[in-house]
């Protein structure tokens, strides 16, 4: 068959605008005549890795907190709904973005609100206590009652032995969250809710001028505080194959092993990408094709990256099919690592894997709140200009590339490894 | 500047609401092909509906399963090979099975329809459900069950609608490993054959669309002995529990309680439904609901507690759904029962009506947002049955309900011992 060549396609270019003002906020508009709505985004630079590690879960801790009024409105939510929003939030490792949705018309509600819980919040101490309660449960409802649900916390101590990502955006324990003061409320907002530290997106049916005009009027007044200057540990390179064990009343025994890949700037970072889509993500795959289908040693095989800012994990994760030695299992998998290894991959695998990731984008890109976000996590980035030139760079990884990486990565001392045993 | 004070705001009550139309025709064997015609990116989606859902099953999962293996292969592909050209052109094909129908949905980028839709074909014609296929598939769900099984939520989530609708019931009934055990090949070869390819189907396109879709179309699936939809669908009885009342322990080292209350509820064809979707919305249906205000936010009992009316075409129930702290399940049961009281004995503050209004009215016109949830609001209404002025109709609800009929609803329905109430650990 004929290789398609989907470069011919025109995907649909996201425009925008860039502005800065004196307080050091960056903003950026992307119109869209076709929707009646428009989305405010603000992304803040503080994840979990901004933590202390005797407080850790405190970023999205204070997420929460960003909800509990501000200095002039004492509910966020309200004033909101009434002019016909929506809104939500969310906090990773790297950072925290909160975004609203409303009738374009009543674009101003939005700017009114951002703007005061960016001036300052309320700090009230009822909802600090309602929300160290809400997030607890949080934490059990995900990590606790379920399944498998520590893995990822085992896994990060394993994986990272300085670097902040040795703990979960939800925090190391109970007791972190259960112990915050409304000191580490204020200290915490102080240090990184400044206009320098943000990023505001303004999408869907605006105009340049009326978002110039409503930051000049909501957001220009606001203190640019002190710059945040970040500067974690570096995560040293791993010379030697780790491993851990757990026993735990799950049903199915499970293997779990991650690699050391790039940051989110770095250009091996599309080829690592790519690799994931090679071993599995689709029916076609190699992992789930010889390790599902044919020798049918798991009963679900993945393979991903979390797409950190800092250098990330690639991670497999797989369930033993009742019965199979934890051994084979294993072997198999590095069975499967060593064949791309030694025999890198067919030019029409790699188009295959290509064309997957454009249409993937095509898609996301459908929604204009994922566009909202896209541009705030790009300039976060630094460089927003790469939200249009992704498709080209995941386009230019050779085979070759692919093959040399996957030599680089899968490498044994590069590997980390969690064998979850079931008591049953 | 006074930051204290709001800026002004357009009521979104105001905002006159309109569902884009969609077009249809007929390919040449009758089956209805509804389309949208929208968007910038150049994608496509098209989704083929068949009444083949657990409605139609005699043994259990069979509609699943025969669903699920659709992709499995054919009698000249492979399972992989089948997944290796999707893949090759960008192209996600998925299926679904729900009650009544179930589905098969393309999503593709438009250029590359014309290499994909005789794979749909391939797929909807010539599926062999092989007994390899089927054993693997066995094997894998069987575990995956048993990972669910674990998960206090799955359990709650099943046992309710049991209690609700009986388990003989296709809304009530649920999977146990001896289920999947008996499924076998030439069953679902059977079902195939009647509920697929000689099967009842309908279609919907939207995305950008090429301008010879119709052709595209016609040439993929005109000629085969599909039957268009007559939405008539033989009755089957519910057997609802007696007991309303259950606490279950299913793991002993649980730290939460999945809490289930639900009561039976019409479907969409009665008159309070569109009422009741304002007052659900104000009682559990958002993120500033009473329950919500209540549960969450003031006693911090949950990381979240919803309330909806299932999305059912026949018979339906209304649920209020939660994960809570072990300790705190009785109070929190106490406090929805407490709001519940609230609405029967007072009525609703009229600024706080205001408010769910326009959230409601933002939340509809911020979901028209592109051909594909333009055409899923257009799908619901064809699939129930109903009409554009369905939706213009709820509108005007959301726009002119009062304070007293909200309170004269929950006095109808919105009393405890209606109620089933359950609680997993």
């Amino acid at each position: 068959m004929n290789l398609v060549l989907f470069s011919t396609v025109h995907l649909h270019m996201i425009q925008f605008e860039k502005f800065e003002i004196a307080n050091g906020l960056k903003v950026l508009v992307h119109q869209d005549k076709s929707t009646p709505m428009a989305v405010v985004n603000v992304l803040y630079d503080v994840g979990a890795r901004d933590e202390d590690s005797s407080k850790t879960g405190f970023a999205h801790l204070f997420e929460h907190l960003m909800f509990g009024g501000s200095i002039n409105v004492p509910v966020y939510d309200e004033p909101l709904q009434l002019a016909g929003g929506d809104n939500n939030a969310f906090t990773t490792n790297d950072l925290t973005n909160y975004y609203c949705q409303l009738p374009a018309e009543n674009l101003e509600t939005a700017f009114w609100l951002e703007s005061d819980r960016m001036l300052s919040l309320a700090f009230s101490k009822k909802s600090l206590e309602v929300q160290r309660k809400v997030v607890c449960e949080e934490f059990k409802e995900h990590y606790i009652n379920k399944p498998y649900g520590d893995v990822w916390h085992k896994m990060r101590e394993l994986t990272y032995t300085v670097h902040p990502y040795r703990w979960m955006t939800i925090g190391a324990e109970l007791s972190h969250i259960e112990n915050a003061t409304l000191e580490d409320v204020k200290s915490f907002f102080n240090k990184h809710y400044n206009p320098s530290n943000a990023i505001l997106v303004v999408a869907g049916n605006v105009t340049v001028e009326e978002v110039k005009r409503l930051t000049d009027k909501w957001f220009a007044p606001i203190n640019a505080g002190h710059k945040y200057i970040r500067n974690l540990p570096l995560e040293p390179k791993q010379i030697a194959a780790r491993s851990s064990i757990i026993k735990a009343n799950v049903p199915l025994d499970a293997i779990y092993k991650c690699w050391h890949i790039y940051p989110r700037v770095d250009m091996r970072y599309y080829t690592a990408d790519l690799i994931t889509e090679i071993l599995s993500g689709g029916g076609s795959s190699r992992l789930f094709q010889a390790l599902v289908k044919e020798k049918q040693l798991f009963s679900n095989i993945e393979c991903y990256h979390l797409g950190s800012t800092d250098a990330g994990l690639l991670t497999i994760e797989g369930k033993l099919v009742k019965g199979v030695k934890m051994e084979d299992a294993e072997s198999a998998i590095k069975a499967e690592l060593i064949k791309l290894q030694q025999e890198g991959i067919s030019q029409r695998e790699l188009e295959k894997v290509k064309n997957k990731t454009e249409s993937m984008i095509a898609f996301e890109d459908m929604s204009i709140t994922n566009r909202a976000a896209s541009l705030a996590m790009y300039e976060l980035m630094g460089d927003v200009n790469l939200i249009n030139k992704e498709l080209d760079r995941y386009r230019a990884v050779t085979a070759e590339e692919i093959q040399n990486e996957s030599k680089i990565i899968f490498d044994e001392k590069n590997c980390n490894t969690l064998y979850y045993y079931s008591n049953n | 500047m006074n930051r204290k004070l709001a800026p002004n705001i357009k009521d979104a009550i105001e905002f006159n609401l309109q569902l884009k139309p969609h077009k249809k025709f007929t390919l040449d064997n009758g089956i209805t092909v509804y389309t949208i015609d929208a968007g910038a990116q150049e994608v496509v989606q098209v989704e083929l509906v068949f009444y083949a859902g657990n409605w139609f099953e005699q043994e259990k999962n069979t509609a699943s399963t025969t669903n699920y293996l659709l992709k499995n292969g054919t009698s000249n592909k492979t399972a992989f090979e089948l997944n290796e050209i999707f893949e090759y052109y960008g192209a996600y094909c998925n299926r679904s099975c729900s009650n009544e129908t179930a589905t098969v949905s393309l999503s593709s980028l438009t250029k590359q329809l014309p290499e994909i839709l005789p794979l749909v074909r391939e797929m909807i014609t010539d599926s062999v459900f092989s007994e390899e296929e089927l054993d693997i598939y066995k094997q894998n769900a069987k575990q995956r069950l048993q990972v669910n099984l674990q998960k206090s939520d799955f359990i709650a989530t099943r046992l309710i609608d049991a209690h609700l609708y009986g388990e003989a019931h296709p809304y009530g009934k649920y999977t146990n490993p001896e289920d999947i055990d008996a499924l076998s090949s030439s069953h679902l070869k059977d079902f195939f054959k009647q509920y697929y390819l000689n099967g009842q189907c309908v279609a919907f396109v939207s995305g950008k669309l090429p301008i010879n879709i119709e052709q595209q179309l016609n040439s993929a699936f005109g000629d085969l002995p599909l039957k268009p939809f007559n939405n008539q669908l033989s009755n089957i009885i519910q057997t609802p529990a007696i007991k309303k009342k259950y606490r279950i322990q299913n793991d002993i080292n649980g730290v939460q309680g999945s809490i289930r209350i639900a009561r039976p509820f019409p479907n969409r064809h009665h008159p309070d439904f569109m009422k009741v979707m304002v007052l659900n919305t104000l009682f559990g249906g958002f993120f500033g609901s009473r329950l919500m205000s209540n549960i969450r936010e003031e006693k911090g009992y949950t990381y979240g507690i919803h309330s909806y009316v299932q999305n059912h075409i026949h018979e339906s129930a209304w649920l209020i759904s939660t994960e809570a702290g072990k300790d705190v399940c009785e109070a929190t049961i106490e406090e929805v029962y407490k709001e519940m009281k609230e609405l029967r004995e007072n009525l609703v503050d009229a600024e706080e009506l205001l408010l769910v209004r326009n959230y409601l009215i933002g939340n509809i016109l911020g979901d028209l947002d592109g051909p594909f949830h333009i055409m899923g609001r257009w799908k619901n209404l064809i699939l129930n049955n109903l009409t554009d002025d369905y939706f213009h109709r709820s509108i005007e609800t959301i726009k002119t309900i009062s304070t007293d009929e909200l309170q004269a609803l929950s006095k109808k329905y919105l009393n405890p011992e209606q109620f089933y109430e359950l609680v997993v650990i």
